[in-house]
This record gives structure tokens, sequence and C-alpha cells, in this order.
């Protein structure tokens, strides 16, 4: 039987040796790193005296730790300072691509990768951040790693991985209206939970996934580690090669229809096995909200807060005391809900579509007083394309403030926190305790549930300020 | 990466039974900012460690002088989230040997075997059995054996085999590092390129 999955063809093709009963030893293709995972990893290089291998085929963008304000200004802490200053020096050092702060290439990692042709199919990427599983839209195997794994691909551009299980999800079916991308996988993970596909690699198929453009496949495959899965993909298509045939370039293709041909072979084949099939109708999807302090925590945004975790057993303590950390009880309904903040912004919703999509419910509406929105482009280029579209002039009339790129409130490593027992509903991906600052309380959302409640200071539902023809796929 | 030597380990153990203890919750990403590799288990737990005002919260177990031990007995689905290596650092820097549960998020598990931190899986039933044990008795033992693979509980004599990848048991025992093996195959990794297969 020489069936595959797309996964297996893939893995298959870039191992270098099998260790018996081991891990295999995994060739790398590309390798983003940015300030804050890479530090000890060029640290380990020096206490070894060896260089980089591959420095082509690793990049850096400084992302997580810097200011959205003022970023023609020195950093002002002085640890985030140092982290952003030793990613410069050693890129220089080991001749790594740096696209640093203010570089018109900046942005999150996994904005700027697929915007910069850098990620293309049938490619194994890594990178020292768990959502670089955001890159498997394109048909890659792609997945995040820890601080030792970024030394093993500096030194040797290989990593030691054991080969996961392949699971599929396939999603069939017409998507409501303001069902976006973002609600499409926070209800795949509210069915199976923040640990369900623990130990897989998911490939996502079906006639709702395919409709959906490239920056609403990155979103799902984004948030696939939010189930416990090492990486998402997805078979490339014409939207994958239309995307990639409108860049500006591509770094290391010269011949892009020879290119895409040849990427026309990445997918399963009809008759591939996977160790584990889930199925899914994209029409029972609403629009989706998460209430606890894991990303399994997740309900309709109309629906009320379940009981009890497990199916009728009684709410377990760990249950109870993420609710109790929310501020909210089992059994309520979270609609009309007052919130304090609004981010709209990561790698999961921070592209240009997440920004028009947002714009589409504001335009004509003003931002609610009790709502304090911070508005975060994924990279210079969002930016830029914002401004060029009026969408930002579109925000400012509205009584919004737009930023500038960079992590931001996705982790609160900067001064974008969100302040103690305060409620945030936020497009990023992880609403674990403490996130986006001590005692934050994130209510994770699509940029359409967002936008809503700016504009009326409390949970609401996006269907509401939609007419029947603004359905959006994002 | 820091070469670690790990064989037999016997200790008292830290129960902490709640599910999904995510990375953030081990250490929040407002401490992730420095460049080496020490001082994070200053810093593990942080946020239920010490209160809003920077005392130390005496509700939390690590602060319950009764508690100690090398190992952390955790509930399912430990370190989940973010590929953060931090996390496992602050977890050794603050002197844990190994974590027991039913359950470990990938990432961390690859993440605590590259730093020397024994990841160790065994049953819910054992799992729960233990942690109230540790609450009756801060006292409870536990034995790791790594060579023969088997946990157990001493004061019980609940045995148990627990699963590790057998190169990643041989790197341990031996105190070895994937680096130095990857660094030894070069030559191979150099001729993978020369002769890259295209993905059929
Ligand atoms: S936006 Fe958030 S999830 Fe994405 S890379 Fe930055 S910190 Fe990680």
């Amino acid at each position: 039987m020489n069936s595959k999955t797309l996964f297996d063809k893939i893995w298959d093709s870039h191992v270098v040796k099998s260790i018996e009963d081991g891990p295999d030893v995994l060739y790398i293709d590309r390798h983003y790193i940015h300030e804050v995972t890479s530090p000890q990893a060029f640290n380990g290089l020096k206490e070894r005296s060896i260089p980089v291998f591959r420095p082509g085929k690793t990049l850096a963008t400084a992302d997580h730790n810097i200011p959205t304000r003022n970023q023609h200004l020195q950093i002002k802490d002085q640890l985030s300072r140092n982290q952003v200053e030793r990613l410069s020096e050693n890129c220089q050092k080991y001749g790594i691509e740096l696209f640093g702060l203010n570089d018109p290439k900046n942005g999150i990692v996994h904005v700027i990768g697929p915007e910069l042709g850098y990620t293309l199919p049938g490619m194994t990427i890594v990178c020292g951040d768990s959502h670089t599983s955001t890159h498997g839209a394109f048909g890659t195997i792609a997945f995040g790693i820890g601080t030792s794994e970024v030394e093993m691909v500096l030194a040797t551009q290989c990593i030691l991985q054991p080969k996961p299980k392949r699971m599929r999800i396939t999603l069939d079916g017409k998507l409501h209206k303001g069902v976006t991308s973002k609600d499409i996988i926070m209800f795949i993970i509210s069915r199976i939970s923040a640990s369900g596909a623990t130990g897989y690699f998911v490939e996502y198929c079906g006639s709702a996934i395919r409709s959906l453009s490239m920056e609403g496949r990155m979103t799902i495959c984004n948030m696939s580690i939010e189930m416990g899965a090492r990486g998402g993909l997805i078979a490339p298509d014409e939207t994958t090669f239309e995307y990639l045939k409108k860049l500006p370039s591509i770094p290391g293709i010269d011949d892009l229809e020879a290119s895409v041909n040849k990427w026309k072979n990445l997918h399963s084949d009809t008759d591939a096995v996977f160790d584990k099939e889930l199925k899914f109708d994209a029409a029972s999807i609403k629009p989706m909200i998460t209430y606890g302090t894991n990303p399994g925590m997740g309900m309709a945004i109309d629906d009320t807060i379940p009981l009890s975790d497990d199916n009728g057993n009684k709410a377990s303590s760990s249950f109870l005391k993420s609710l109790d950390y929310m501020g909210f009880k089992p059994g309520m309904k979270l609609l009309g809900h007052p919130i304090d903040y609004v981010f709209i912004g990561s790698c999961t919703n921070g592209r240009i579509e997440d920004f028009r999509a947002f714009a589409q419910i504001i335009k004509g509406r003003r931002k609610a007083e009790n709502v304090t929105a911070l508005i975060v482009p994924g990279s210079k280029k969002v930016e830029d394309q914002m401004v060029a579209e009026g969408l930002t002039e579109l925000y400012k009339n509205a009584g919004f403030e737009v930023r500038q790129p960079g992590c931001s409130s996705c982790l609160a490593m900067n001064e974008d926190k969100i302040p103690l027992g305060k409620y945030a509903v936020s497009t990023s991906n992880r609403n674990f305790e403490g996130r986006q600052g001590p005692g934050a309380r994130t209510l994770l959302a699509s940029p359409l549930s967002a936008a809503a409640a700016a504009i009326t200071g409390k949970i609401s539902d996006p269907r509401d300020f939609m007419t029947e023809e603004e359905k959006v796929k994002i | 990466m820091p070469k670690v030597k790990f064989d037999i380990l016997e200790s008292t153990c830290v129960p902490l039974p709640f599910e999904n203890v995510d990375t953030d919750q081990i250490i929040p990403a407002r401490f992730l900012s420095a460049t080496s590799r020490q001082g994070f288990g200053d810093n593990l737990f942080r946020d239920w460690r010490y209160t809003k005002s920077g005392e130390k919260n005496t509700d939390f177990i690590l602060n319950d002088p009764h508690f100690n031990g090398k190992v952390l007995v955790a509930g399912k689905n430990f370190g989940s989230g973010s590929s953060r290596e931090h996390a496992v650092w602050a977890i050794f820097d603050y002197g844990f040997r190994a974590v027991v549960s039913s359950f470990f998020a990938d990432i961390f598990m690859g993440n605590a075997l590259n730093n020397g931190l024994l990841p160790i899986v065994i049953s819910e039933v054992l799992l729960k059995k233990l942690l109230d044990l540790i609450q009756k008795d801060p006292g409870t033992k536990v034995k790791i054996d790594l060579e023969k693979q088997i946990f157990t509980i001493l004061s019980t004599g609940d045995s148990v085999k627990f699963n590790i990848n057998p190169y990643k048991k041989e790197c341990l025992l031996k105190g070895l590092d994937d680096i130095d093996f990857l660094l030894s195959i070069k030559g191979l990794i150099t001729s993978y390129e020369n002769n890259k297969i295209q993905v059929k």
C-alpha cells in the first residue's frame, strides 16, 4: 500500500536519517527566529565555538517584546531593549537576515513569513514559537520548537523529532453570515478540547475549508496548537497559487509556474489512511466566544456557559476555578456582559482581511466610551495597506487609534497589558490566566465579534450589525 | 543545551492538582526577557505564588513549608500552550527533576527531555491516588528508576512501568546531548542537501 497522507509525503522526504527506536532527523527548509526564544540558542553556539550551518535558511524579526508606540525611539524597557539588541548582534555576527524594528518588512513572524514569500508549499518550517503552525495553510509541515531545538537548527539545519500521528478534520457545508475562520477553529477546539489533538498533526479538508482565503486558512492552522496538535496543514490549491502569484517576489523561486506545477502534487492520496478522522458541519457553526481560561472553553456567542465541563458530571474544581477567575458562573449568558478592552491583532487575526472585517462593522459607528481599544497590525505591510485602503482613517473617525505592528497584547510582554480584573474581547489565540496581563480576563472572539463589542461596550452578536449581503469570509 | 544526567531519584513531591496548567502559568511572558537560561526559578508560577501586591500567597502550595521535593505532581494536560522552553528552565531551576502527570502537552514534553527534566506519564487513577496521598501526608515519597523505567510510590508499593523513547532514555542516562549527535552526522546532512529527493 503506497497511499500516503500529505503530511507523510512532506515528512518522509525530509528525513535525513531515522534513529532506531528513536526520533527522525528532520531537515528544515525554513527557520524563523525572534528576540525572545533565540538568545540562549546563540549562547549555545558560542559555547561550542561553532557557526550557523546554513544562515540563508534562517530569517529573523523582532516582534514579541517591542512597543507598539514610538518605535523610532529607543525601547524604554531595558530588558526588552537588551533582547532586541542581542538579536541584531547575533544576526550580524552569523550572517542572518533580520527584519528588525523600523524595517519596512518588520512584523509578527507568522505574518511576515507568508507575505514576503518565504513560506512555500511542501516545506518544513520551524520557529521557537508554538503558532508556527500558521504556515501550514500553504501545505507545509510547520511547527513550534523549544530553544534547544532552535540551537539544533542553527547548528545543523536539522532537529530530532518523533513522527506525530495523523488526524483529518473535514468541514463540509455552507458557513452562515457572520461566521469567520476564527469561529470555525474555536468551534472545533470547543468540541475536541484543548488537548484533543495532542500527539497529532492535523490536515483540514472539506468544502468549507476550501472556500476560505489564505488569510482565513492561516487563522485555522494558527490555532491548531490550541487543541494540542503539533501542527495543522491544508493542501495547496488554486487559492494558494493565486496568493503566491500576487506576491511582488518569492525569494529563491525563478520559475513560479514550474513550482506551481510541482506543488499541485501536494495532497493526500484518496485512499490514504489517517489515525483519526473527525467531521463537522459548517452550517452548525455560529460566532463563538470563550468563557474560561483555555481555548477549549468556548461556546456560541448567544449560548449559556455550561453547567459542567464533562457531560453531566459534577463540575470539576479546575472548571470552577477557571470560571471564578473570569468572574462568571455556570449557566450564565454572556451576551450583554460589559467589557473594558478590545484587542484586534496577533498572528491569528492581524492580517489585512481581519482589519477589513473589523471596519465593516465599525463603519459609520463610534467606539463605546467605556472601551479601550488596541488595534495592532500584524506587520508593517499590513499597517501600510490599512492606510492605503482608508481603514486607518475610518478607524480614527470612529474613535480608534491604530498602533504600530507587534505581538502586543497577545502575550503582553510589552506595556500593552490588560489591567487586573478587566474584560478584554480579543482576536488573539490564548485566554490563559494572566496571558494579557496579571489578572486580565480574556474573551477570545473573531474580528467581527470584537468590532460589535467595541461599539456597544458589551459582548454582542456581530450578526446584529450585518446585513444579509455582508456575509464575509475571513 | 545543558548536559544533565538522570538515573535514580527518590524524593517527596509537591502536588498541583489542577488540569490544563499552561506555560503562561508556569512562567508568565513578562519574565521571558532574560538572555540566559538561569534564574527563571524565582518566577516559577509567579502569579500563583505571589499576590498582586507582591507578597507571598500563603495559600499556594510552593509557599507551604510542609511540601517540598524534587518531583512535581500535576493534573492532566500539563504544559500546554506556548513553546517557551523557559517553562522547563523555571521548573528545573526551582529544583524539580521530574514532573508526573496523566497527560503532557507535546512541546513541553520534548523541551523537558532536552533539559534533563523527566516527564512521567501515569494513569489518571494512580495520579489521583498519589495526589490524595501527598495531600494527606506530605512525607509521601516516590522512587523513579529511569534505567528500569519504574515509578514507585514507596509508602504503598504501587509500582508502574513508564514509557520513554529509548533514544531519549539513553541520552538522559549518559548525559548526552542531541546537538553532539547532530553535529556528528553533518556529512549525512550535507549529502541529503545535495540529493534532496523531491516531494512525491
Ligand atoms: S502574536 Fe501572539 S501567538 Fe502570535 S507570535 Fe506573537 S505572541 Fe505568539
